[in-house]
């Protein structure tokens, strides 16, 4: 299967893998992608297989990478190899009227190649079919081991060059896996690459585990463990493992929502009198100040972009609506959603512009998106009980979870709404997904 | 085959007991470069693997299991933390039985169904949670007895996305522990 690991990685998990090996059924859910819907227009391409100089490539097949990752998005159709007369690995080499008249518009021709030290560079053009002109010539240079990373930032500067928006192939995400019949559960966090490879456990629990959150370096997660039969909010590190326990107050421990600048936690506590209302925990201090007070329920709170307000649910209306409020003292919320009788679990895009939540439609949970300037809603999914709206960092996609099938699955719909993907596991019920930031090249 | 299931379940048991200690104290230290075990050996799952009872099912034994004292779960409807004739019937038993045993504690947790967000979820079965030992306070119980969690939709009682599964999830649980 993934052959890849970087090695760096590998030392550091094999202790962890042993570890798991021992436990019952201990298997990962590995997520598979299928395309549910995508553009009727699709952009011909064609990526023609990586030429790889004394075995630099490992075996890893980048161009097939590449090419999952296109066609994936929906808004690509890849040339079948088999139609394929040459396979030149440079410009020069490609006859550009030929792939042209097999019905492409774009043509990406690469290279890996060994520099020693355990170091590879990945090459590759892209090119413009119709006028042979170069777009694209970019080198990525990285450990072998991080080949599939730097496939996906291939994947990236061809899906930026052709379509205008930057591509979110190379980023993770992490995401809740659920096995076994009540009350036997066990609980996984998950961490993997966008397209579902890779997946590492970071956490495993016979008690509930969830809302995953990033930091916005996209090297910690928070999240609620019930590992001691209550809930408290934990920080993890996600490449090491180290983890510290920051919230175990009486009551309710709940949403976790990393400021902008990573130095404090929004979050939700109950107390022993169980009125669930909003709180800023700064990390470093440890000094906790309130937000919202009243008997409603107020929770899942979201920062805006500047840090200086949050949105959040509550039912101080009768039933969950979001709202916002300055985290200045004395700062009095006002309701943001108007349309409808159940609008929960805000999510902000990467911009600050666009609103993701749950709303009902009838008798449905469904993803929607509010435009902030206009109060424009948009129902994006189609599912009867669809939840945890995240938004890709280049905010062009959002992915969610869905019941299909009697389970639970994790969707992807782009925010235009024309194509959408479900990732499935194969024995594991997969919920609570969360896209991670952009982070810099690994290796 | 008897000597071998108990021999089984002896090891199980000292397997379990020896990973009791894994998930890291509240003391914020660490755990070093190792997947957190999370509760991994605790109760709940651990016992339910065999279909039996844990602490935290809501099927916990220990307790009274005198008529209807023996059940434990009260019922909601959709989107209520009212408490129904039925199920004040039975907050009223164990009130009346908490109220003459001092000593006995009772976790009440709160859970909802599936439908909605989550976190919000978390609030709605810590409303329900709530209106239960509110009721029981009414009835003399003192605070000191009771204790309430809420799992939300995370921890349901019947697989399902129907409304069966649903009625049956939208409960609390009283867990009496020692």
């Amino acid at each position: 299967m993934n052959k890849v690991f970087s090695v760096r990685l590998w030392s550091r998990w094999c202790a962890l893998l042993c570890c798991l090996a021992v436990l019952p059924g201990a298997a990962l859910a590995q997520l598979k992608i299928d395309i549910t819907s995508g553009v009727t227009d699709p952009v011909p391409i064609a990526i023609v297989p990586f030429a790889s100089t004394g075995g630099a490539d490992n075996g890893v097949d980048v161009a097939a990478i590449i090419q999952g990752d296109l066609e994936g998005s929906g808004r690509f159709r890849a040339m079948q190899r088999s139609a394929m007369t040459s396979t030149p690995s440079r410009a020069q080499d490609v006859q550009i009227a030929a792939w042209k008249s097999a019905g492409n518009d774009y043509v990406v021709v690469g290279r890996v190649s060994a520099l020693g030290g355990g170091q590879i560079a990945v090459d590759f053009e892209l090119l413009n079919a119709l006028t042979g002109q170069q777009l694209a010539n970019p080198r990525f240079v990285g450990s072998s081991a991080a080949l599939r990373d730097a496939a996906h930032r291939c994947s990236d500067v061809i899906y930026e060059k052709i379509l205008g928006v930057r591509g979110a192939f190379a980023t993770r995400i992490a995401y809740v896996s659920v096995d076994g019949q009540p009350p036997a559960q066990r609980y996984q966090l998950i961490v993997a690459d966008a397209d579902g490879a890779g997946p590492r456990v970071i956490l495993e629990s016979h008690q509930p585990v969830m809302s995953p959150a990033w930091s916005p370096d996209g090297q910690w997660l928070a999240y609620v463990s019930f590992e001691n039969k209550r809930s408290a909010i934990w920080v993890q590190q996600v490449t090491t493992g180290e983890r510290r326990q920051v919230s175990a107050r009486a009551g309710i421990n709940g949403a976790p929502a990393w400021s902008p600048d990573a130095r404090k936690l929004l979050l939700t506590l109950g107390g022993s009198g169980g009125n669930p209302n909003l709180y800023i925990l700064d990390l470093g201090s440890q000094q906790l100040t309130r937000l919202t007070d009243g008997p409603s329920i107020d929770t899942e709170g979201a920062w805006a972009a500047d840090g200086q307000s949050v949105y959040f649910t509550s039912d101080r209306s009768g039933g969950p609506q979001i709202y916002r409020q300055g985290i200045e003292p004395g700062a009095r919320p006002r309701r943001v959603t108007f349309s409808g009788s159940y609008n929960a679990r805000p999510r902000l895009s990467p911009d600050g512009t666009q609103m993701a939540i749950v709303t009902q439609d009838g008798s449905n949970y469904r993803i929607a998106v509010q435009d902030l300037a206009s109060g424009t809603v948009r129902v994006l999914s189609h599912g009867r009980l669809d939840a945890s709206p995240s938004f890709a960092p280049n905010g062009a996609m959002l992915i969610f979870s869905g019941i299909e099938g009697g389970h639970s699955i994790l969707q992807r719909v782009s925010v235009d709404g024309l194509t959408s993907q479900r990732l499935r596991a194969e024995s594991a019920d997969v919920r609570e997904p969360v896209w991670a930031p952009f982070t810099r090249p690994q290796g | 085959m008897r000597k071998i299931l108990s021999l089984l379940l002896v090891v199980t048991v000292v397997a379990l007991g020896a990973c009791a200690h894994k998930p890291p104290k509240d003391t914020g230290q660490t755990a070093g470069s190792q997947v957190p075990a999370g509760a991994l050996a605790n109760g709940a799952g651990a016992n339910g693997a065999t279909g039996g009872a844990g602490a935290g099912t809501g099927e916990d034994v220990a307790g009274p299991q005198e008529g209807i004292l023996a059940q434990r779960i009260i019922y909601f409807a959709f989107d209520s933390s009212d408490i129904s004739g039925d199920g004040m019937a039975l907050v009223t038993a164990h009130a009346h039985y908490l109220v003459s045993h001092p000593m006995m504690h009772v976790r009440l947790e709160g859970n909802t169904d599936e439908r909605g967000s989550r976190e919000y979820n978390i609030g709605l079965g810590e409303r329900r949670a709530q209106a239960v030992r509110r009721a029981m306070l009414l009835q003399g119980v003192a605070e000191t007895q009771l204790s309430t969690v809420s799992y939300g939709a995370e921890r349901p009682q019947v697989d399902g996305h129907d409304d069966a599964a649903w009625a049956k999830n939208r409960r609390v649980v009283l867990n009496y522990v020692q």
